[in-house]
């Protein structure tokens, strides 16, 4: 892979992981409302997928999502905006942080249901099938969600059908408080797709450039063989569920969440650059600082943007 | 004008907005090689190819949101479900995802999908297959729900509702199928929103949809034998509702009966009541009655089916009650 192109990926997982903890702060100072999951630690998968797809693919995503917009290149700034609930938001404040859209980048959203996004991605995939169109669609959701029917219903639907999509598990090991064994009967997630027939693949999520490299296959299997794909990315989050669930309480220990934090993606991608003298630490430095910027920027378009005017209630609910 | 049954109308209007757009397919249990449950597909497949006209697996859920999926990228769907009682499963897709998608994208998204298919109690279908799920819903903003009566504007009810950039639940009578009527060729639209006197009158107004709606006539003609002239409103589209009709006909007749083969609690009558009362308040002689479906599950055997369901006599006995005769 290109120099350039890894210093990308590197930068965004910085990006996101920076522009979050912001967002923490921001959640603490009651800036931010409701529901808000942060994707701490899970910043290579989501920047791994999306470094391999093409001009024209489209993604879609479930509620931890902060890092699947910025990473489709949704704006830093509207995105603060949105989460402070602000008219210059991405979702012009209508959406918050489950509901995050920037259409014009293929990014189709922040969905609140689980499951709920499968098989809309599906059936984005179909109709680029309809079309006759070179794309494919990515769809990312947690492991809980392979317990619901809508994503069993999907995967049959895609490989019936043969249709463009990667359906990929961000198993970050909790659904919620309650563990994988406590919620499936099967510990290896992608032998969900043996049911299907589909081509699976287990990839080590804190591995930004082994996501990169199995999205990528998946995106060859389905432009030229027309054959969807089942991802399961190994990952793990590093903070609670939500702001308002504790980083470790009864469902883990702080020995478990401390012990993954030393295979921290973003620390162990930045080694790997070193390494490899494709980044020196005062290029980090550069890069914290640039980003420091951005994301303190992002905060004060956020504050100083008007709240929505009380006429848009009614506004964008038809066509 | 040629006669028509209802699914030949229903099947027109399928047949010429695939002909008009090619974004416009057909998705469904059945739908094609079996020519329809109900037989509103027949045809469809030889005519548009297995491309445009797609059998699924029994799994409303999943075609449903697929269904959502093609409509947020351009395509225009029309998804049948076989009957309104299987959409029960794809409900969330209906609801959290096609009728909020626009609103919580601030606006990003477009939503052309109508979710058709056959609703109301048949004949002695039992509990699980013998329900009105219109007021459903009806509850939801973000949706637009249409119930025709008659052919003809099932015809051109379908017809907007494919052209519309909104999701439309679109409830066909499952015993109405094969009722015929006149139906105009060709270009012909029923814009949403906009009722229809279906006959009119001077002394009561009664206010019906869907199959109802041949009750409500029935009971006209009861009363009609007893010197009563009943105005029968149809508002065609539940959601958004053409109140001004509804309001103009009761500001005329000065009393209303609403005939409904939902259930009572929380109807869709329960909401146009409640805004003839709100609206018409000076003008209305009596309360306004409704007459539903019993507020039970639907039994099986037939009498206790045909006690349950509005009947012309029990329409016409409310008739006569608001008007105090």
């Amino acid at each position: 892979m290109e120099k350039k192109k890894l210093l990308e990926m590197y930068r965004m997982m910085l990006l996101i992981r920076r522009f979050e903890e912001r967002t923490a702060q921001m959640y603490g100072m009651q800036k931010i409302g409701g529901f808000c999951h942060l994707y701490i630690g899970q910043e290579a998968v989501g920047v791994g997928a999306v470094s391999a797809l093409r001009p024209g693919d489209q993604f879609i995503s479930a509620y931890r999502d902060h890092g699947h917009i910025l990473a489709m290149g949704g704006e830093p700034n509207a995105v603060m905006a949105e989460l402070f609930g602000k008219a210059t938001g991405v979702s012009r404040g209508k959406g918050g942080s489950m509901h995050l859209f920037d259409v014009e980048k293929g990014y189709y959203g922040g969905h609140g249901i689980v499951a709920g996004q499968v098989p809309v991605a599906t059936g984005m995939a179909f109709a680029a099938k309809y079309r006759k169109e070179d794309k494919v669609i990515l769809c990312s959701m947690g492991e809980g969600t392979v317990h619901q029917g809508a994503f069993h219903e999907s995967l049959n639907l895609a490989k019936l059908w043969r249709l463009p999509v990667i359906y990929m598990i961000e198993n970050n090991r909790y659904g919620m408080g309650t563990p994988l064994e406590r919620a499936s009967a099967v510990w290896d997630l992608s032998e969900k797709a043996c049911s299907y027939d589909m081509a699976r693949a287990t990839v080590d999520g804190m591995d930004v450039l082994a996501v990169h490299d199995v999205v990528a296959e998946a995106i060859v299997r389905a432009t030229r063989d027309g054959e969807p794909t089942l991802i399961e990315a190994r990952t793990y989050r590093f903070r609670g569920h939500s702001m308002s669930d504790p980083v470790h309480s009864h469902y883990r220990t702080k020995e478990e969440v401390e012990e993954q934090k030393r295979q921290d993606p973003i620390l162990i991608f930045q080694q790997k650059l070193i390494d490899d003298k494709i980044l020196t630490p005062e290029k980090v430095k550069e890069y914290e600082d640039e980003i420091k910027k951005i994301v303190l920027d992002a905060v004060d378009f956020a504050e100083k943007s008007p709240l929505p005017a009380l006429e848009e209630l009614y506004t964008e609910i038809y066509s | 004008m040629p006669e028509l049954t209802f699914r030949e109308a229903l099947n027109q209007a399928m047949a010429e907005e695939m002909e008009r757009d090619p974004n416009v397919f057909l998705m469904g249990e059945e739908v094609g090689y079996y020519q329809g449950a109900y037989k509103v597909s027949q045809g469809l497949l030889e005519k548009f190819g297995p491309q445009r006209v797609i059998d699924t697996p029994i799994a409303e859920l999943g075609f449903a949101g697929l269904g959502v999926g093609a409509a947020q990228v351009g395509l225009r769907p029309i998804i049948e479900f076989m009957t309104w009682n299987f959409s029960l499963l794809a409900l969330d897709q209906i609801v959290n995802n096609a009728a909020k998608l626009r609103y919580m994208s601030g606006g990003q998204i477009k939503m052309p999908i109508v979710f058709r298919g056959a609703n109301g109690s048949a004949h002695q279908l039992g509990a699980q297959h013998s329900q009105s799920l219109e007021a459903w819903l009806c509850h939801i903003p973000g949706l637009i729900v249409m119930a025709p009566s008659v052919p003809a504007d099932g015809k051109g009810m379908l017809k907007a509702a494919i052209r519309d950039d909104n999701p439309v639940a679109f409830f066909e009578s499952e015993v109405a199928y094969g009722y015929k009527g006149e139906v105009p060729e060709g270009e012909h639209i029923v814009p949403i929103g906009v009722g229809d006197i279906k006959r009119p009158g001077k002394d009561v107004t009664l206010i019906a949809w869907s199959k109802m709606i041949h009750v409500a006539l029935e009971a006209a003609n009861i009363l009609a034998g007893e010197g009563i002239e009943a105005e029968v409103v149809d508002p065609r589209t539940l959601r958004p509702l053409d109140e001004q009709l509804l309001i103009s006909s009761v500001e005329k007749t000065n009393r209303c009966v609403i005939v409904e083969e939902g259930w009572p609690y929380a109807g869709v009558g329960a909401e146009i009541a409640y805004r003839i009362t709100l609206n018409a308040f000076d003008h209305l002689d009596a309360p306004v009655v409704r007459i539903t479906s019993e507020d039970v599950p639907m039994p099986y055997a037939a009498n206790l089916e045909h006690a349950v369901v509005p009947s012309a006599q029990k329409v016409a006995a409310a008739a006569k009650k608001v008007l105090y005769i």
